[in-house]
Order: C-alpha cells, then sequence, then structure tokens
C-alpha cells in the first residue's frame, strides 16, 4: 500500500514536467515573438537582432525552455499580452468564481446521479430504469450551451424567477441570496451536464455490489431487499463513486468555460474566451497548465482515496 | 459472449471463420438492441440529409432575402430566416455536413494515430512503453475543451480543417491507451507465440494477428468519440473558434443566440439547431452503447 501511493504520488512530478513541455511546444506554434510586436520602421535588421537577444530569442528552444521552466517554478507564468498584468495575478482573480461553480455542480450532480442511478439499478429492466438511462443519455448528449440557453430561456426570460446572468444584480446589495440566485442556473446547467455520466457509474457499481456473493448470503439468510439494498449494497456501492470525483475535474473544467460564456460568470472560463479574442498567449498557457495542474490532482486524488478504501487494489 | 458455439466446433474452425462467427454474433446481438437499431436509423437519416443537402434544402445556405430579416417561420421560409436574411431550414440541414465530415474524419484520424502508437507501445514493451504511456499521461492531463481551445487559437484563422486537425492530433490517447492494453493482453497467447514461431514478422504479428482481435473496443471507443467530436465542434463554433459564417454549423447558428433579444423572440434561430446537435449526438451514443453491449469488450477473446 504505502509503496504505491509513493509511486503514485512520484510519478505526477514527470507528469507536471510534461504538461509544462507540451504547453511550452504548442506556444511556441504562436505566430509572431515579442520583439517582432516592437519592430518600428526605423529599426535595422542589426537592431532587431540584438533585441532578440536581449530576449534571449536567439538561443535554441530547450535553452529557452529551461529559463521559462524556471520561471514557472518560482510562481511567474509570465505576462498578459493585453494588459501587462502578471498572468497568475490575472488568473487568481478568477479562481474563486469558477470554483464557487463547479464544485456546486459538482455536489449538485452527486445529489442527483446518486439516488437515480441507485434506483436504475435495484430496478433493472422496469421503465423506472429506462427513464434513468434516457435522462443519463440526455445529459452526455446534451450541448451544455444550448441546455444553457435553454434554461435562459425558460427560467430568465419566459417565466423570469431566475436572473439572465452575472454574479450579482447590477447595483443590488450583492448579499449571499443575491449570489446564490445567480447560481442556481449556470450550477444547475453544469450539474446536468456531469449527472448524465455519474448515473451510469452509479448504476453500473450498484450492480456490481449486487452480484457480490455477500449479498446472495445475506438474501439466503432472510434478509429482507430492502436492507440487502440500504445495509449492503448501496454503501459498498458509493465508496468507488465518490472517489470518481476527483475524475469529474477535466469534464467540468470544459464545461465552466461554455456555461461562463454563456452565463457571463466572470471566472477561468471566460477569461479564456477573452484571451482567445485578444490572441493574449500568455493568459492563455497559463489556464492551460493551470488547469492541466488540476486535473492532475485531480487524478493523484481519485487514485489514492480509491486505494485507501478499496484494499484489493494493489500494483506491484 | 455467454453463449460460445460448443469446443469440438471451436476447435475445427480455423481463426478467419471464428472472427466471421464473432462478428454475425455480435451482428444479432446488436440488432436486439432496440434504442441502438433506431438510433442506427435515425443516424442513417442524418447521413442521408447531409449528403443530399442540395436536393433536400429548399435553398441555398448562405443566399440572402433581402424582403426577410429575422423574419417568423411561413411558407416561404419553413424555419423563417436569421438575422441577416438567410433561409435556417436550408442552413440546418447543410450544416450537418460540418458535423458529420468533423465527427468522421476527426476520429478517423485519432484512431489511426491512436491505433499505431497503442501498437508499438503494447508490442515493444519496455523503455518504449513507458515513454508512450507517460505522454499518454500527460496528454489526457489537459482538460479536453481547453487544450483543444489554446491549439486551434495558436494555429491560425479558425476553420472546419483547424477543428478536425486539432481534434485528431490531440483525440488519440485514450484510443492508444486502449489499444495497448489490448495487445499487451493478446501478445502472451499462444496463437501469436505460434505466429512468431512461425516467423513472422513483427509488422505483420500486429497487423495480421493483434489488431483484428483488438479493433472492437476501438469501435465502441469510435462511436463515443465521434458523438463527442460533433459535440466539440459545435461549443467552438458556437464560441467563434471553429466553422466561420457564412458557412452554416449547428454551433456557430447558435452563437446569435447569445444575445437576450435573439433568444427571446427568434426561438426559430437556435431551438432547430440545438435540437439538431442533441439528436445526432444522442443516436450516436445509443448506437456507441449496442455495439458495446454486442462487441462486450470486457471479453479477452
Amino acid at each position: 500500500m504505502q509503496r504505491y501511493l509513493i509511486r503514485r504520488v512520484l510519478i505526477t512530478f514527470p507528469i507536471m514536467l510534461g504538461i509544462t513541455v507540451l504547453s511550452y511546444a504548442i506556444m511556441s506554434l504562436t505566430p509572431g515573438d515579442p520583439v517582432q510586436m516592437q519592430i518600428s520602421p526605423t529599426m535595422t535588421q542589426a537592431d532587431i537582432d540584438i533585441k532578440r537577444a536581449a530576449f534571449g530569442l536567439d538561443r535554441p528552444a530547450y535553452v529557452r525552455y529551461l529559463a521559462w521552466l524556471k520561471e514557472i517554478v518560482h510562481g511567474n507564468l509570465g505576462y498578459s499580452f493585453s494588459s501587462g498584468v502578471p498572468v497568475t495575478k490575472r488568473i487568481g482573480e478568477r479562481v474563486v468564481p469558477t470554483l464557487t461553480l463547479t464544485v456546486t455542480a459538482l455536489v449538485c450532480s452527486y445529489i442527483i446521479a446518486v439516488p437515480v442511478g441507485m434506483i436504475a439499478a435495484t430496478r433493472r429492466y422496469t421503465w423506472m430504469d429506462y427513464v434513468a438511462t434516457l435522462f443519463a443519455f440526455l445529459g452526455i448528449s446534451l450541448p451544455t450551451f444550448f441546455l444553457g440557453l435553454a434554461g435562459i430561456y425558460v427560467f430568465a426570460l419566459r417565466f423570469r424567477i431566475l436572473p439572465v446572468g452575472g454574479t450579482i444584480t447590477l447595483g443590488g446589495d450583492g448579499g449571499f441570496i443575491d449570489q446564490l440566485h445567480h447560481l442556481i442556473l449556470p450550477a444547475g446547467v453544469l450539474a446536468v451536464a456531469g449527472a448524465g455520466a455519474l448515473t451510469r457509474y452509479v448504476r453500473s457499481s450498484v450492480l456490481e455490489v449486487l452480484g457480490q456473493d455477500y449479498v446472495r448470503t445475506a438474501r439466503a439468510k432472510g434478509v429482507t431487499e430492502q436492507v440487502v439494498h440500504r445495509r449492503h449494497a448501496l454503501r459498498n456501492a458509493l465508496i468507488p463513486v465518490v472517489t470518481l470525483a476527483g475524475l469529474q475535474i477535466p469534464a467540468l473544467l470544459a464545461g465552466a468555460v461554455i456555461t461562463e460564456q454563456v452565463f457571463e460568470w466572470p471566472g477561468m472560463g471566460r477569461l479564456t474566451i477573452e484571451a482567445i479574442n485578444q490572441r493574449d498567449y500568455p493568459i492563455l498557457m497559463g489556464i492551460t497548465i493551470v488547469t492541466a495542474l488540476l486535473v492532475t490532482m485531480g487524478n493523484l486524488f481519485a487514485d489514492v482515496t480509491y486505494s485507501l478504501v478499496d484494499p484489493r487494489i494493489r500494483y506491484e | 459472449m455467454s453463449k460460445v458455439l460448443p469446443a469440438h466446433s471451436l476447435a475445427q474452425r480455423d481463426s478467419r471463420s471464428w472472427t466471421e462467427s464473432f462478428w454475425s454474433l455480435a451482428m444479432r446481438r446488436f440488432m436486439r438492441h432496440r434504442l441502438a437499431v433506431a438510433g442506427m436509423a435515425v443516424f442513417a437519416a442524418i447521413a442521408a440529409m447531409a449528403v443530399f443537402a442540395g436536393v433536400i434544402a429548399p435553398g441555398s445556405p448562405t443566399a440572402i432575402d433581402v424582403t426577410a430579416f429575422q423574419a417568423p417561420p411561413s411558407s416561404v421560409h419553413l424555419l423563417g430566416t436569421d438575422s441577416v436574411g438567410r433561409d435556417v431550414l436550408s442552413r440546418v440541414i447543410y450544416a450537418s455536413r460540418v458535423s458529420l465530415t468533423v465527427g468522421l474524419l476527426a476520429v478517423a484520424m485519432y484512431v489511426t494515430i491512436g491505433t499505431i502508437v497503442g501498437s508499438i507501445a503494447g508490442y515493444a514493451a519496455g523503455t518504449i512503453d513507458l515513454v508512450l504511456s507517460r505522454v499518454m499521461d500527460v496528454m489526457l492531463s489537459f482538460p479536453p475543451l481547453i487544450i483543444i481551445l489554446f491549439a486551434v487559437s495558436v494555429f491560425g484563422k479558425p476553420s472546419l480543417w483547424n477543428v478536425i486537425i486539432v481534434l485528431g492530433l490531440l483525440g488519440w490517447p485514450p484510443v492508444a491507451r486502449l489499444v495497448r492494453g489490448q495487445i499487451l493482453a493478446l501478445r502472451q497467447q499462444e496463437f501469436v507465440q505460434a505466429a512468431r514461431a512461425m516467423g513472422g514478422s513483427d509488422v505483420r504479428v500486429v497487423t495480421r494477428h493483434l489488431l483484428p482481435n483488438a479493433m472492437a473496443p476501438v469501435l465502441v471507443a469510435a462511436t463515443f468519440g465521434t458523438a463527442n467530436a460533433i459535440l466539440v465542434e459545435a461549443a467552438l463554433s458556437f464560441l467563434g473558434m471553429g466553422v466561420q459564417p457564412p458557412t452554416p454549423s449547428w454551433g456557430n447558428i447558435l452563437t446569435d443566440a447569445q444575445s437576450l433579444t435573439v433568444l427571446e423572440r427568434m426561438p426559430w434561430l437556435w431551438v432547430p439547431p440545438g435540437f439538431m446537435i442533441l439528436v445526432s449526438v444522442l443516436v450516436i451514443n445509443f448506437v456507441g452503447d449496442g455495439l458495446r453491449d454486442a462487441l462486450d469488450p470486457s471479453l479477452k477473446l
């Protein structure tokens, strides 16, 4: 166990290094370099060369990568092209709204998926299972932006019970209730999208447990079906499902890009779109690296918790 | 496969006819999956719509009717017109071409790359496998849409082909991982050792003996991948980073609905493309589910 945990933690370091290499490689494909933006008509080629040398652009790619990596390790992700503000500052301002949105959505998707998946599994091949399956497939197949637009249309424009977007009412008090009111629709959309796949996991996990020997033993000794489900099957089935939370991060972050855009939610997703529109590559690369690190942490969390709760997991 | 052929008949067959019986068995199991069969039929209809868009669509997707801007559905424009006066029905029909092109080409591209990389990793093993597996780990660490957006924006002017190339180049790691696992499990089997003992070259052993037996789960992954690629293209086009107007794509038609007036007053503009995305992705996922049940990828040979 301990050896596995140590190995599992150590393996994240080469992965993180790989993340920086790939991000740097994509970044180096960007058209132009910092010097080209500062070229004025009066500059000669010699002036340009001096300037390039000053920026270190005359050195080979791996030297530049290592210099850049050193800055990253010290927490410097570069400076925004459009505003000159440090990338870490721009991203830092956007982390809290995104976390609020995604964590709420994650919790909500569990609240939806756990009961639906359980019902589907314990009443397999009944109409309830088919409805749950249909719900799961709809969740997987609905484009987030379409669901978001439809949500705005129904709840904000037709019934006018929820705001169309933003985090607080302009000119309002911006209190907790107001913020919560603004959170419902975007988090709900993201939650439904995530609940689809999660429902299938819950269903198959419960079905797997129901097929175990100890469930048959419980039934054989006369325990009622209800108690078998509640005491024996569901609890054990939920353990692996909870560890899956860490694996939801990529889908949540990807979904947040679109949800934040649709609902004008000032998080990292919206910053991504802003950065794309302004061709602000340092910001884009910063977001790519930060989110990839979050995903790596999520994977680590999932593997570690899973191996802790399920002692059968043994790797070499 | 719960009901396999009796052992004596299995023993008498050579590997080729056994493979055929596996596929015909899978076919029969697939046909029993009603949602999957229905999904296949709807998908065929959408594919026909894409191929015969020129015949089915009432008009050109880019023609502008100067007498009708933002016109509601009428006998002239069955689904109304958009803000520029283009026929929405024609645009939605033509847009199916974009979605299917991206879905099929991008997935074909990354399945090819993934199969090659996965075979090499699984068959070569050792250091090569270690390096390739870490590369897969790294690529799988990026949230899908964010790395795609980053790559598309770096790639220059967004277009249909950029979307296909970026999806094709970034989508292969899950396939590679799948193929690698299959190859690793299969390479110890006796028929593979026999093929090697008879002097079969590495390439021959992989392409003739290992890959045909490893393709079933890849087919399932490719089906789900097609549904996903259609979703990603729609999302990119919606965000303005995919197919550019005037070329219609279900995603870029929806871009206009980000304006609240369009969203509230012109539902004919955004409901049809959204519905088409949902239906195509849903039916392809049904087909994928049916294929998974039919091919039972958990089964190793």
